[in-house]
């Protein structure tokens, strides 16, 4: 009788976990590819996280507070690891809809992954998406601050050279103002003494 | 005449001048595709021979006619004849135009390195979408560096027509570039002098830490090999020599009037013919060197890419037959496909479709050139290099060096004419005229930020110059042997020097030379008629890929007017001269 009724239930849960089933989402994982050398095996401990952890996201629900490891069903098996679950009523005739157990898991899909050192590409929920994180964006852009430090720099070189132009250029007119005015009163004093020796008869052979 | 005219402060500043002038983006970008098109090593070949018979020579008439004539372009010609007062002209105006649209290349430079700064690169992943679930749909079709690109750097409309706003970003990145570039103007040859003694060695800094870390790149040996792998038919293919030719004579910058103007600042004594050598085996050793860099960075990205296929197919197939993690490997990726094809024969025609077959000749053999090659390729190897900001600020730096070095050149063929001119020295000191220059070329320049700028941009690159420098050096080179005379130049330029001048020149400068330039330009005029109506490449942001169109007539007839204002100087300048000429005669036998 016992014998009987435990087939029946696991008749009925094998009618509930099925490929493609209504409600069940297919899982992935790729531990060799995630971890190299390191990578542990898939076992029933391993199954029995996993469980524990989809429970968990349910009773993170309001209204499903009370979903127990068991009822969580795992089947299909694979070697890739691969393998399908659903996750039933308290009742253990229904599968609870596919909407809730969607917004469970994304909502927790962080602390499942690092329950088994894994991240969204190497455990995967087929037809789960998950929420990517947004890129950091820092109120001002990295770039602005330094094209601002660039273009300072060269604003300022420019204008130093500039006006150092300006400078010299004003620098070397006065300078020929001044070799003109000089040169003009040596002429004058040149032709002061040109005068005087000449009228006094001297050799102008010395200038 | 001779008023004190500035010179270089020693022969090393000029010898740096035209190598930083010459060394520019096109031995980066456009050298290593040409070689990988032509044959690979094989290419070396015309290669050699053209340098050695079409760009010494040409580059030695240039340099002597600016150190002889100690004019910039303008002046130098008119002096050479009257008649040809129009080439000095039309060089100018060639010059004008490449300015134009030459910085915009620096102002993107300036954008990818301040961009540098980041963690992650911003062109290594894509944004995400509206609600987070998964990558912007442009990006996803396309990869984040052509999204980078295409998007965010140019946020490129999908045609010619749409010309959009001005992007104020690239604008910004412009007018730095022009005030960088004036910085270093600013003072003529005194501030260009200590300039070009970064901008010349600094690349190749650059170039040589690429080098050794190109080198020890993962997969570098199989783009290396493909690419020096000669391919002897195509010597016999007429498209490589005149892509030689063509190379070489872009590469110099000759027809510019750029070497003019340099030169022009030497002293007569200046031994120029062995400035010529030097500066046009470096140039060309920086193409080879710039190109063995290049294709060390191709094959890691090759090999890469490839290595990424195979991972997607093994993926592909764990998934699909539920093997176990880690057994599917490359090396047995063959046998386990063909034993699963026999064994589940249904489900593999299902996933078949979806299979990849990579190659890691077909990664290699995607050719790229020009700002293709620069900002999407090699900022795709860049991300995937340990350091990634690091390789991409250097990289970045060395560009902008590369273009900062060009456009001095570009500058000083523009300004020097200007200040030679006693009309607009008179009026303006050369600072004024350096910035009313720099000012004007960044204006119209903005027209290559907005959103079809791109476009306007290849439309210059591609037609702004390349007819026009043809006739231009043709010109020159029949005007010096003939109209002014070889024996009287060579006279000339013994009393300059010193030095006789070698028989090689004379047979270069007399026949050769103005023969090969004869045929590149009849096959340029062929090919652009043969082609009839003239098509570019637009981006298509829904399918994440560029489409060919044709350009609508407006923009055929602005490419015509910006061949056409240039060539046409060269005539219109001889007959101006002659009716002025005439005029005059009427006048004086009037007179008379």
């Amino acid at each position: 009788m016992l014998w009987l009724l435990f087939v029946l239930v696991t008749a009925i849960h094998a009618d509930l976990c099925q490929p493609d089933a209504e409600n069940a989402f297919k899982v992935r994982l790729s531990l060799r590819t995630a971890l190299g050398d390191k990578a542990y095996a898939w076992d029933t401990n391993e199954e029995y996280l996993f469980k524990a952890m989809v429970a968990f996201s349910m009773r993170r629900v309001p209204n499903r507070e009370a979903t127990e490891i068991s009822h969580v069903l795992l089947c299909n098996v694979t070697q890739r690891v691969s393998f399908w679950f659903v996750v039933t009523d308290p009742s253990r005739n229904h599968t609870l809809p596919a909407v809730e157990v969607q917004s469970a898991i994304r909502m927790n899909r962080n602390r499942i992954n690092n329950a088994f050192f894994l991240n969204d590409q190497t455990l995967e929920f087929l037809r789960i998406p998950s929420t990517l994180a947004p890129p950091t964006d820092p109120s001002v852009p990295i770039w602005i601050i330094i094209f601002g430090v660039v273009f300072c720099i060269v604003i300022v070189a420019t204008m130093l050279l500039i006006l150092s132009g300006i400078r010299q250029r004003r620098r070397s007119a006065s300078l020929e103002f001044l070799q003109i005015s000089g040169t003009r009163e040596s002429l004058t004093s040149l032709g002061a003494s040109c005068l005087t020796s000449c009228l006094h008869g001297a050799p102008t052979s010395n200038l | 005449m001779d008023e004190a005219r500035p010179l270089w402060a020693t022969p090393l500043q000029f010898v740096f001048a035209c190598i930083s002038y010459a060394v520019g983006l096109g031995n980066v970008w456009r050298f290593p595709y040409l070689c990988q098109m032509y044959g690979g090593g094989s290419f070396l070949v015309p290669y050699i021979i053209m340098l050695a018979v079409e760009g010494m020579p040409l580059l030695y008439l240039e340099l002597a006619v600016g150190q002889r004539m100690r004019q910039g372009s303008i002046g130098a010609w008119r002096t050479i004849s009257p008649y040809l007062s129009g080439v000095g002209v039309a060089s100018v105006v060639v010059s004008f135009f490449l300015s134009m649209y030459y910085n915009v290349i620096n102002a993107w430079a300036f954008w990818y390195l301040f961009h540098s700064f980041q963690d992650p690169l911003p062109w290594s992943v894509c944004p995400l979408n509206g609600n987070r679930t998964g990558y912007d749909e442009e990006c996803e079709k396309a990869s984040s560096t052509q999204y980078f690109w295409y998007r965010k750097t140019l946020n490129i409309s999908p045609s010619i027509q749409e010309s959009g706003a001005v992007q104020w970003e690239p604008a910004l990145c412009l007018i730095l570039a022009w005030l960088l570039v004036y910085l270093c103007i600013l003072r003529g040859t005194e501030s260009t002098g200590k300039v070009v003694y970064f901008t010349a060695l600094l690349p190749y800094c650059v170039l040589m830490i690429y080098l050794v870390r190109g080198l020890t790149l993962h997969g570098a040996t199989n783009g290396l090999a493909y690419m020096f792998t000669p391919k002897v038919e195509q010597l016999a293919n007429p498209k490589a020599w005149i892509n030689a030719a063509t190379q070489i004579f872009f590469s110099l910058g000759l027809g510019f009037g750029s070497l003019i103007a340099f030169a022009s600042y030497n002293e007569p004594s200046n031994d120029c013919q062995k400035h010529t050598v030097i500066v046009s085996i470096i140039n060309s050793s920086t193409s080879i060197f710039a190109s063995v860099v290049t294709f060390s960075i191709y094959g890691f990205k090759a090999t890469f890419n490839y290595e990424s296929c195979l991972n997607k197919v093994i993926l592909l197939l764990t998934n699909s037959f539920d093997l176990e993690d880690g057994f599917l490997t490359v090396s047995n990726l063959e046998e386990v496909k063909s034993y699963l094809a026999s064994a589940y024969p249904s489900k593999y025609s299902e996933v078949f479709p979806q299979i990849k077959n990579c190659s890691l000749e077909s990664e290699l053999e995607t050719a790229v050139q020009g700002t293709g090659l620069a900002f999407i390729v090699y900022t795709e190897a860049i991300k995937n290099m340990e350091v990634s900001q690091l390789w991409s600020v250097l990289y970045f730096f060395m560009l902008l060096m590369l273009g900062i070095g060009s456009m001095l050149g570009n500058t000083a063929a523009i300004l020097t004419p200007l200040t030679d001119s006693k009309v607009i020295s008179s009026y303006l000191p050369k600072e004024a005229i350096s910035g009313l220059v720099c000012l004007v070329n960044c204006a119209i320049g903005l027209v290559f930020t907005m959103e079809a700028g791109n476009y306007w941009f290849d439309i210059f690159n591609d037609y702004a110059a390349t007819l026009s420098l043809l006739l231009i050096v043709l010109v020159e080179t029949v005007a010096v042997c003939y109209l002014y005379g070889l024996r009287r130049f060579e006279s000339d330029l013994k009393a300059m020097t010193g030095h006789a001048l070698n028989w090689y020149w004379k047979a270069m400068w007399g026949g050769v030379s103005p023969l090969l330039i004869i045929s590149l330009f009849v096959f340029y005029l062929s090919d652009y008629i043969i082609t009839g109506t003239l098509q570019y490449q637009a981006w298509d942001a829904s399918q994440g890929q560029l489409v060919t169109k044709d350009y609508p007539p407006y923009a055929l007839a602005i490419t015509g007017l910006l061949v056409a204002s240039s060539t046409m100087c060269i005539p219109l300048g001889a007959l101006g001269t002659f009716i002025v000429r005439h005029l005059k005669r009427g006048d004086t036998a009037s007179v008379a």
